[in-house]
Formats: structure tokens, sequence, C-alpha cells
């Protein structure tokens, strides 16, 4: 993980007491609300239905166990004792009162932890591959690059004042876990002939309520470019994005308006003017933020050590072992994912306790280190397998070992009508009715990989566009109803969903989704065909057939 | 509506035209862009220094062959919360080498100041009389820096080659 020095040190502490400064002309009346909107969006704080909510970042889903223990505390101190994870590897409090907001910022500053650019028309927090730097195959570490651009993003003169929010993602594998095709920005790191490290780099991808999937802008574009590069695609947008309509502000609608071609072109003009200043990042500086990282001692370890053999026996373990634990890059190790998605409950929050548990955990088994994936689950990235059967057991007793990942009950969800201003629907409910349907491990394993995604409204939070399954809920005259989409997916063949037919209502959603699947489990050519290649295969008719035939 | 300029509250000495306002026979004026590029050669001739207030959706290259001659570029912020006058303003310090008063105007207020001056900025035509009064101690609220700007503050980035550096000499 990213130690910080002094230097991020100073600004975490400045920014603090900018805040805190803010909040206290805000309090006094000096500052009006709609002054202080921004101010306070800039630092992650949102007005929701019953609260204020606060945003605290999580930069590429790389937390250390101190951290996560002073994310507990703040849970506790300030909040009602929980946390809320998010699809951009950020975590939230609900119900933070905002005179504790500047005291919870300094308290999270002393762990290096920072709430900037969560929310607000500015560069969000960068994300990536929540396996980053553990996963067999990926080429070189991206979490390198994504601090460079977390540092060259965070209080930008120019660029933080956009049409619209800013989300780049990297990723550093063949296999996209990062959605780098829904983003901004997505940057895929690869080499070149020579073996340099460089970017495809993809431009105006995203979901809300006009969904696109990026484009490629540029096929390399040379690690020393990296920040030009991006610094020409911002100017353009800064200038040329549209202001008149919050709606139509966003990166994409700009490419979508002038077309890949010509939008290429104009930050290619701009880059020439760009790419030979001090912007340029030689070898040094790289090597620089790379010695900050802190990677773990591993030492040489069984492929399969007795600890696993013996507890392979036991069915329980078995069955969480194949779901929930990977291979890792070192073969006496593994990944291992925690679900936050407990049968019945809201998709991704985890309790102060949890969390100071989880910490305790990642010091003993995991080299102290934790990570966020945007799935809103989270993982230990070094277990060494002899460790699994006693993880696993401690874990199982914090109510962390559902053996759900990327089953059909590992859904992701937005907050929903129960918390959010902008719903128009409930997402949690809808979730915790599907994780009770589909509770039966063997019936899930059954199913196999299937991802539900739900939002409660077009901004489409739990991207929905991108779920093998996809529920959006809407409002229609005074009713919430949800549409339905299938075929979706956010990894490296992002597709957006096709909607199946017209929207149901609340209490049928649940129903809908198991004719769904049955006709998915009648339809599929052989188990290893995953759902969302059947839909590939077959079109949304013969499911569109099934679950109307009867309503 | 206060103005600073080098980080104190100062007398502004131009006035402000409208499109159509009478030309004054002698003093320093600001005069919207349309006016400036319509008859420029003819208000460049006049005794007084003369500055453009140019809007935040043109392109500020059509500025550039007058620069060497205009006293004052005054940028709009139409609200804080539209940043195209930032770009503009990096593009005629960094890029064509503007080294004229270079003004924010429109909704500047407080907490833009670093932002303003990382871009540029040198003069500052402030909304609120407090926020004015409080420039200095705003503008020292940070000593970091991640971005290089034409601004000349030294980044994060070199300060940690200079260290390194300087760590390596004895060793």
């Amino acid at each position: 993980m990213y130690a910080y020095d002094e230097i991020d040190r100073t600004l975490v502490n400045e920014r603090v007491s900018e805040f805190r400064d803010q909040v206290q002309r805000r309090l006094s009346g000096e500052l009006t609300e709609d002054e202080f909107k921004m101010l306070r969006l800039q630092n992650g704080v949102y007005l929701q239905l019953h609260a204020y909510m606060f945003r605290v970042a999580i930069p590429y889903g790389t937390l250390a166990s101190n951290q996560l223990r002073q994310l507990a505390h703040v849970a506790r101190k300030y909040d009602r004792g929980y946390g809320h994870f998010t699809t951009r590897q950020n975590i939230q409090f609900n119900w933070i009162k905002l005179s504790d907001l500047p005291d919870a910022l300094a308290d999270l500053a002393e762990v290096g932890i920072h709430a900037m650019q969560t929310s607000g028309n500015n560069m969000r927090n960068v994300t990536s591959d929540q396996w980053a730097g553990v996963a067999p195959g990926e080429i070189e570490d991206p979490r390198i690059w994504s601090e460079l651009i977390r540092q060259h993003t965070t209080l930008h003169p120019e660029f933080s004042f956009l049409p619209r929010k800013f989300k780049i993602a990297i990723t550093a594998s063949d296999h996209d876990r990062a959605a780098i095709k829904v983003h901004d920005i997505g940057l895929r790191l690869i080499k070149n002939e020579k073996g340099e490290t460089g970017f495809e780099v993809l431009v105006g991808g995203g979901l809300g309520r006009t969904p696109f999937i990026g484009k490629t802008i540029k096929h390399f574009v040379h690690g020393r470019d990296l920040l030009s590069y991006i610094e020409a695609i911002l100017r353009v947008y800064n200038q040329y994005g549209r202001r008149d309509n919050i709606y139509k502000a966003r990166i994409k609608i700009l490419v979508h308006e002038l077309g890949i071609e010509k939008f290429s072109r104009e930050v290619e003009e701009e880059w020439q003017h760009i790419r030979n200043s001090s912007l340029q990042i030689d070898d040094e500086v790289i090597e620089d933020i790379r010695s900050r990282f802190i990677y773990p001692a591993y030492e040489k370890l069984p492929h399969m050590p007795d600890e696993l053999r013996q507890a392979a026996a036991d069915p329980d373990f078995e069955a969480w072992r194949k779901n929930s634990v990977t291979s890792h890059k070192n073969p006496g190790y593994s990944i291992v994912t925690i679900s936050l998605k407990p049968i019945g409950a809201p998709p991704g929050d985890a309790t102060a306790e949890q969390m100071d548990a989880l910490a305790d955990l990642a010091d003993k088994y995991s080299f102290g280190e934790i990570r966020v994936g945007h799935e809103q689950n989270l993982a230990l990235p070094h277990v060494a397998k002899r460790d699994l059967p006693a993880l696993w057991k401690a874990l199982d007793k914090l109510g962390l070992a559902t053996p759900n990942v990327n089953l059909i009950t590992d859904i992701i969800a937005c907050p929903g009508l129960d918390y959010c201003s902008l719903a128009n629907a409930r997402s949690i409910p809808i979730a915790q009715e599907l994780t009770r349907r589909f509770a039966n491990h063997e019936l899930a394993n059954l199913i196999g990989r299937l991802h539900i995604n739900i939002s409660g409204c077009i901004n489409a939070c739990g991207h929905h566009h991108v779920g093998h399954i996809g529920i959006l809920g809407v409002e229609k005259n005074g009713e919430e109803v949800y549409q339905i989409t299938i075929g979706g997916r956010a990894d490296e063949n992002a597709a957006l969903g096709n909607l199946i037919g017209p929207g149901v209502k609340f209490d049928e959603v649940a129903d809908v989704v198991e004719d769904i699947v049955e006709a998915y489990l009648a339809l599929r050519e052989r188990p290893e065909e995953l759902f969302v290649d059947t839909v590939k295969r077959l079109g949304v008719e013969p499911f569109k057939e099934r679950v109307y035939a009867t309503r | 509506m206060p103005l600073v300029n080098g980080g104190k509250i100062v007398a502004d000495g131009f006035v402000k035209l409208a499109v159509d306002t009478p030309l004054p026979e002698g003093g320093d004026i600001l005069v919207p862009a349309e006016r400036f590029l319509s008859d420029a050669d003819a208000l460049l001739k006049r005794s007084g220094k003369i500055g453009v207030i140019w809007p935040n959706n043109r392109d500020i290259a059509e500025l550039v062959p007058y620069l060497g001659k205009i006293a004052v570029v005054a940028l709009v912020f139409p609200s804080f919360r539209d940043g195209r006058a930032y770009s503009q303003a990096r593009l005629l310090r960094e890029r064509y080498n503007y080294r004229g008063e270079l003004r924010a105007t429109g909704q500047v207020l407080r907490d833009q100041f670093v932002f303003m001056l990382r871009a540029g900025f040198d003069s500052f035509e402030v909304k609120k009389q407090a926020d004015a009064e409080a420039f200095m101690q705003t503008a020292k609220r940070y000593s970091v820096f991640y971005q290089p700007t034409g601004d000349g503050r030294i980044t994060a980035l070199h300060r940690r080659m200079q260290l390194r550096h300087s760590e390596g000499v004895g060793t």
C-alpha cells in the first residue's frame, strides 16, 4: 500500500483546516447554502433525505488496517456504528452532523485518509482493480499510476469546476475488474513492442440517464505522457463540455455530439502543445512513487499445505473456499474476497465491530492490507494458504463468510429511496428480498455467475445498465415501477442490457427475476454457459415470453 | 466591489464600458471583447490604458495579436461553478506568455482564490468585502501543490526529487 510522506500529510491537513473554516462560515451564516453546497460537495458531503451523508475516499480501493480501524472509529463516534462501501471503492456514512464533520476529517487525516473530490463536478476518486498488485498475469501494478493520477487530480487549479463529475479507472489485467469502459476516462495498462509501459485510453463511457460504452481515443499513450494526455482531454472538456443542461454535461455527451474522430483531433492538437512540458513524467518520479508502495515480504510456502488438505473435509469450508478464494500471483498465497452481502441485509454495509475485527484479521493474515472492490465487497489480498481455514472460522463468526461472491445474491445496489434525495424508488428492500429468494446456496451455485444491479433512479448509481440483470426503479403516477434489463456487463466485453418489457410493480420484481432465472436454467446449453452468455446467444425474446406470458 | 491586486485592496483605475457607452476622452478603460475587436485600432490609439473583458465561451486565441498592447485581460466567472476561465487564464499565461494584469471578475469568492492564483490570475474583483479582506490569509492556506502550472510554485513531485538528491549528496 502507499505510505504518505510529509508532503502528502501536509496537504491533507491543510485541506481539513480549510474545510473547518468553511463549515464555521456556514454555521455563522457568512456563507449561503448555495455557496456552501459546492464547498461541502468538494469534500464529499451530501445533504440526503434524513441527514448529511459523508463519503470518504479510498483511492484505488487500497486500505491499511489502521485506516480501516479509523473508519470504524468514525462510524462509532460520529455516525450510527456502520458504514456503507460504494461502487467507487469509497465508504459512506449516512447520519453525520455538519458540526462534527471537521473533527471526523481531522481524525481520518491522522491515518492519511481524506474525502477530497468524492463528490462535486471535479475529478473523482481514481479507481482500479481491487486485485491490483496480486492478480496472476497482471502486467504491472496499476496503483503506481493510480496514485500518480490521484496526486495530479487533487485540488487541480484548472479542473475543479468542470461541467460535471469526471471519473477515471485503470486496469492492468486482461480481465477488467475496474469497469474501465463505463468511465469518463478508462485506462488499460499495456506494453509496446519495446516493452515500455503505456496505456490504451478510452473516453466517454458512463452510465446515468444516457449510458455509453467508452471508445478508444488512442491505442498507446506512453507512460511518460499520461498526465499531459489526460490534461489535454480535460482541457477540451472544460472548455467545450455543455454547461446549459446538467443531464448533457458529462464528457460522454461531448464525445457523442462531436464524434470520436473530431473529439480526438481536438485532444491531439491540445496535447501537442503540452506533451513536452513539465507534465512529462520521468522514470525517477515513477520510481519515487513506487518506492512508497509497501509490498509484503512473502515467504516460500507450499501450494497445498496440510491445513488446507485437512479442512477440505468440511463442506462448509469448501463451499466458501471454492466461492471466495482466488489465485494469487504467489502460489503459496490466495486472495480472499469478503462478501458484504449476507442474506437479507443491505448490500455493502459493514459495522464498526466488523471493520475493527477485519483490521485485526488483516494484520494477522494479510500483511495489514484490505481492498475494496466496486462490487461493494472487501478483500484480503495476501493470505497464506495454510491460514485459510483459520481465517474462514474467524470470518464466519463475524458474519463475513457468506459464500456468494459473484453469485445471484451478490447484488450491487444504490441506497435508493431509503436514504437518497434523488431516488424515485427503493433499492435496498428489492435486494434484500432477492437475497432471501435465492438464499439456498446450492441453488445459487447451480445458477452460477450472475450479477444483479439495482438503481433507485436513472442516475444509475447501482450500475443497472451493466448488470447481467439490471433493475431500475422509477416513479410512475406516484407508484414505484421497476424496469428490467438483461445482458449487460461491465468487464472487458462491456455491454448495455436490453429491456425485457414493460415495468413491473415493487411486489413483482422478485417474481420476475425468478422467472428470468428459471428460463435461463431451461435454456442454457450446458451448466457452464453463464446467464449472460445465454442471453447473448438467444437475445431477449425467450426471456420476455417467459416473464410476460402469465402477466 | 473591492479589487485586490498584489495581495492588497486597491482602487480600480479602470472604468468599465458597455458595448454602447460613449468613449471617454482619456483615462483607463475596460471594454467588452466584441467592442474591442470591432474597433481595436482606434481604441489602442487613445491615450490611457486599455483592458478587455473576455467572455468564457470565446476562443482566447483571438486576443493573441493584441496581447502586447493591452494592460488588463478580465476573464469572467458568471458563476463560481463555471470553470472555463481557469483554462483561458492558463493559456494566456503559459501558452501566449501574457504578462499584463489578469483579472478575475464575476462571482469571485474566497474559496476560489488559490485555484485562481495558480491558474495565473493576479487581480480579483471580489464579490464580498470580507473575502477581499481575507485575501492574504487565504492565499497562504496551502503550501503543497501537486500540479505544475505557470505560477512557478514548486510541485510535490519536484520537491520530492530535490529531497532525494540532497539526501543523496553525502552518501
